[in-house]
């Protein structure tokens, strides 16, 4: 508990380029850009694929065998790659993290539309796109939600690991505090992305709430 | 730096077994351990603490939220947090990941008890079954297939996550992404990528085949 | 009008679900297509609102080949039922019931104010509206997949077995409330059923089919309960054939005599029973306005001197009629000659399925009666 104290309790570490809120607002910047690159490729493509059905079994092979991808040895690799310094890369491996997530629920979400369901909206003369977003999405939408939430989820939490290879973000308080033995520094910053992580989880249960139609949340 | 091709197979005959703790068989047969090791603690725990949860309604909720929670905490967090009690052993990393693993197989063995249909379990009561030979006989294999469906992605999970346990020093194969970012190095990071993936997919797939072994009666249910 | 020729349909792994199918539907009555699980009946369906395109032949709509309709257009203008009623869980049944106007283009306002008046005419509370479909029993969601597909006031209402997921009880209300709401609209209905006794009851004209898509018999329902066409089409009807007959011939004809002095009546005219030596005995009823033969001779068999008693709608005696008045128009009504004879298994009906017997020949002037 002193050590949390030590570390909260200190006041440069609220202000300037290595205070908390500046590493706050990094981590949040790559680690939105690279959700929202994931769920930009991964939501149409899941959509796709359910509607569809084409090319289904390709991609959850495809989105399992990523999950087994290790994010710090992709990390070192493409920063390694591409030299030292640059931000870019840094994202490649947090949007190969987010996609499966995203990818395989919002696959299994659409997909899993009832097919009874499917025949009415087509026997009422709803168009292909309509019946997409008139009625698989909206009814899909909790699976959907899960996949972007857990993808969210695991890129706040993975982005930590982006301070190793030289990036901003809270995970320069827990490198940096690992290598020179400052423990305060490491609890400290351990907190406060866990607290990210929470908020994130609770963000999307707003989400949930909202968008959410209480004739679909009540089914599942 | 530009001619340094990505994997240089010299080197990986020099280090697969040449004694030194660094050598790749070394890491590789580490990497095993630290990361079945969860899985294993974390079945042995999620089975009765999941029946519990079925037979104790409220138990459930508070449960699934605690998961919930600790499933948000990045690995690397809870490495740290660990580091400080447990200090630089292989507990630091397996008491984390066996928490990772409870956070997905709990709610497994639950969903799994619960997708027993209910007639399956009135009528076994309707036989004569007692309580705990229900259980044993009648319910636990129904609910084999969504546990294992569960233990898949905890075992693939935690065979990723083991690598971030480099950066505290007990992450198995990990330590070659460390070793070549320090040297700049491309050989090792490849062949740490690589061997992790195919631990992956070589667990996974035994997995696959205990689940057709163990539940014949599952696939024939799954083309109808 | 909805006109087949020549259909057929031969699906991608090579089953011929429909085969070589013509006939007609007419316009402002309900055909029934039955026939045994699998033998095309929903293929048959879905061919006209083109869910399903056919492999050959000619579907008309009023003269118009449906083929020339796009797809989506030609739905909005038929409505479609089908078995789980298919409600949209994200909805709630107001907007369910407004979906096709919402996709005409109408208004927010008039769309729901329509969806209210349908809810209305379906006999559902308006108080459901604002709930979803997970909150209404199965009867009260079928009765929402009904005023759904009315919604935009369409002239054809395609309907598959929409009534067969509910309990027997709940049917029989949905399939009066069906009548009903018929004799309101006169809707152009296909209903599709693989149960005899609801395409017998609600059928202005029954399209018996046969595994392999091929049309056994098209018919008034008591035309098929006399005269099924072959083995087949007996079978599938079952027993008690020449009873349920009874139900599409009008009890308005029977002869009635004055009910005798045994009839006990109270002070406003309803019976009480039959004087017997220690007391009273049961009785049975009916009402010549409205009941059938076959409750008339039911009133006679449940009375022990075998006489039903006429009453009028609010209970009262009007008179009684014995069995010799039933058989008088029993007689009346007796099957055609070839009747008894085919059904006594000679082996010329085995080999005579006039499968191809002209569309409606046979169903002409078969709504005689008032099912019951
Ligand atoms: N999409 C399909 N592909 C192949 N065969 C089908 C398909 N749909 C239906 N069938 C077959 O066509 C036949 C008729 O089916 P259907 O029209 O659904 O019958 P019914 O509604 O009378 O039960 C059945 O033998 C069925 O198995
Ligand atoms: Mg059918």
């Amino acid at each position: 508990m002193n050590w949390l104290a030590g570390f909260f309790g200190d006041a440069g570490h609220w202000s300037g380029p290595d205070g908390i809120p500046a590493r706050l607002l990094e981590h949040l910047e790559f680690s939105a850009a690279a959700f929202f690159v994931a769920a930009l490729i991964a939501v149409p493509l899941g959509m796709l694929i359910g509607h569809t059905g084409r090319g289904a079994l390709l991609v959850v092979v495809a989105a399992n065998a990523a999950r087994a991808l290790p994010t710090l040895g992709l990390l070192v690799l493409v920063v390694l790659l591409a030299g030292v310094g640059t931000v870019l890369p840094v994202l490649i491996p947090l949007v190969v993290l987010a996609i499966p997530p995203i990818l395989v629920n919002t696959y299994e979400g659409v997909r899993g539309v009832d097919a009874d369901l499917r025949d009415a909206a087509y026997g009422m003369g709803l168009r292909g796109r309509q019946v997409l977003f008139q009625t698989l999405i909206p009814v899909a939408l909790p699976l959907i939600l899960l996949g972007l939430r857990l993808a969210a989820i695991q890129v706040v939490s993975t982005a930590t690991i982006a301070a190793f290879v030289g990036l901003g973000g809270l995970g320069r308080f827990i490198i940096d505090g690992l290598a020179t033995k400052t423990y305060a520094d490491v609890i400290g910053g351990a907190v406060l992305v866990a607290a990210l992580a929470l908020a994130v989880q609770f963000v999307f249960v707003l989400l949930d709430r909202v968008a959410v139609s209480p004739g679909v949340r009540r089914v599942r | 730096m530009s001619e340094e091709p990505l994997i240089r197979w010299d080197w990986i005959a020099r280090n697969w077994a040449n004694g030194s703790p660094t050598a790749i068989s070394v890491l590789l047969e580490n990497h095993v351990v630290t990361a079945f090791l969860p899985v294993l603690l974390g079945l042995i725990v999620a089975v009765p603490l999941g029946l519990a949860c079925v037979r104790w309604r409220w138990l459930y909720q508070p449960t699934a939220a605690l998961m919930n929670v600790t499933y948000s905490l990045p690995s690397l967090v809870l490495f740290s947090i660990f580091l400080s009690i447990t200090g630089l052993t292989r507990s630091t990393v397996v008491i984390p990941l066996t928490f990772f693993a409870l956070a997905i197989l709990i709610p497994a063995v639950v969903d799994g008890l619960a997708s027993v249909p209910d007639s399956v379990r009135q009528s076994a009561v309707a036989m004569g079954f007692r309580p705990a030979r229900r259980l044993l006989l009648v319910e636990l294999p129904v609910a084999v297939p969504v546990v294992l469906a569960g233990l898949r992605v905890a075992t693939v999970s935690s065979i990723s996550l083991v690598s971030v346990g480099a950066l505290i020093g007990q992450g198995g194969l990990g330590n070659l992404f460390i070793d070549g970012w320090q040297r700049q190095f491309y050989t090792p990071i490849v062949v740490g990528i690589v061997l992790i993936v195919v631990l992956a997919v070589l667990a996974d797939g035994l997995l696959v085949l205990a689940q057709r072994l163990l539940t014949p009666w599952s696939r024939a249910r799954r083309t109808t | 009008m909805i006109t087949f020729e020549g259909v057929t349909k031969r699906y991608r792994d090579g089953t011929v679900a429909v085969d070589d199918l013509s006939l007609e539907v007419p316009t402002g009555a309900i055909t029934v297509f039955v026939g045994p699980s699998g033998c095309g009946k929903t293929t048959s369906l879905r061919m006209i609102n083109r869910m399903i395109d056919a492999t050959s032949g000619r579907i008309a709509l009023d003269g118009q080949d449906v083929r020339e309709i796009d797809p989506p257009t030609l739905r909005r203008g038929i409505g479609y039922v089908i078995q789980q009623a298919g409600l949209f869980p994200h909805r709630k049944i107001v907007d369910n019931v407004a979906t096709v106007p919402y996709l005409l283009g109408w208004s927010r306002k008039k769309a729901r104010a329509r969806a209210m008046e349908l809810l209305e005419l379906v006999g559902l509370d308006a108080s459901l509206a604002s709930r979803y479909p997970f909150q209404l029993s199965g009867g009260q969601q079928q009765r929402v997949g009904v005023a759904r597909a009315l919604a935009a006031d369409p002239p054809v209402l395609l309907m598959d077995e929409p009534f067969s997921a509910v309990d027997p009880i709940v049917r029989a209300s949905l399939q009066d409330e069906l009548l009903r709401l018929q004799s309101e609209l006169r809707k152009t209905i296909v209903f599709v059923t693989h149960d005899i006794d609801e395409a017998v009851k609600l059928g202005d004209t029954v399209a018996v089919m046969r595994v392999g898509g091929r049309l056994a018999q098209m018919a008034g329902p008591a035309t098929l309960l006399t005269e099924p066409a072959d083995d087949f089409v007996r079978e599938f009807l079952g027993r008690d054939r020449g009873i349920r007959r009874l139900s599409f011939i009008s009890a308005k004809e029977v002869r009635l005599s004055p009910a005798p002095s045994a009839l006990v009546i109270d002070e406003d005219g309803r019976p009480l029973g039959w004087r017997t030596g220690d007391g009273l005995a049961a009785y049975g009823t009916f009402n010549p306005e409205t009941d059938s033969l076959r409750v008339a001779l039911d009133a006679a068999l449940l009375s022990p001197n075998g006489i039903a008693v006429a009453v009028d709608e609010a209970g009262r005696v009007r008179g009684v009629a014995g069995r010799d008045a039933i058989d008088e128009l029993l007689a009346e009504h007796a099957p055609p000659a070839a009747g008894p004879f085919r059904d006594a298994g000679s082996p010329r009906a085995a080999g005579s399925p006039p499968a191809g017997s002209p569309p409606g020949g046979s169903g002409a002037g078969i709504s005689e009666g008032v099912p019951t």
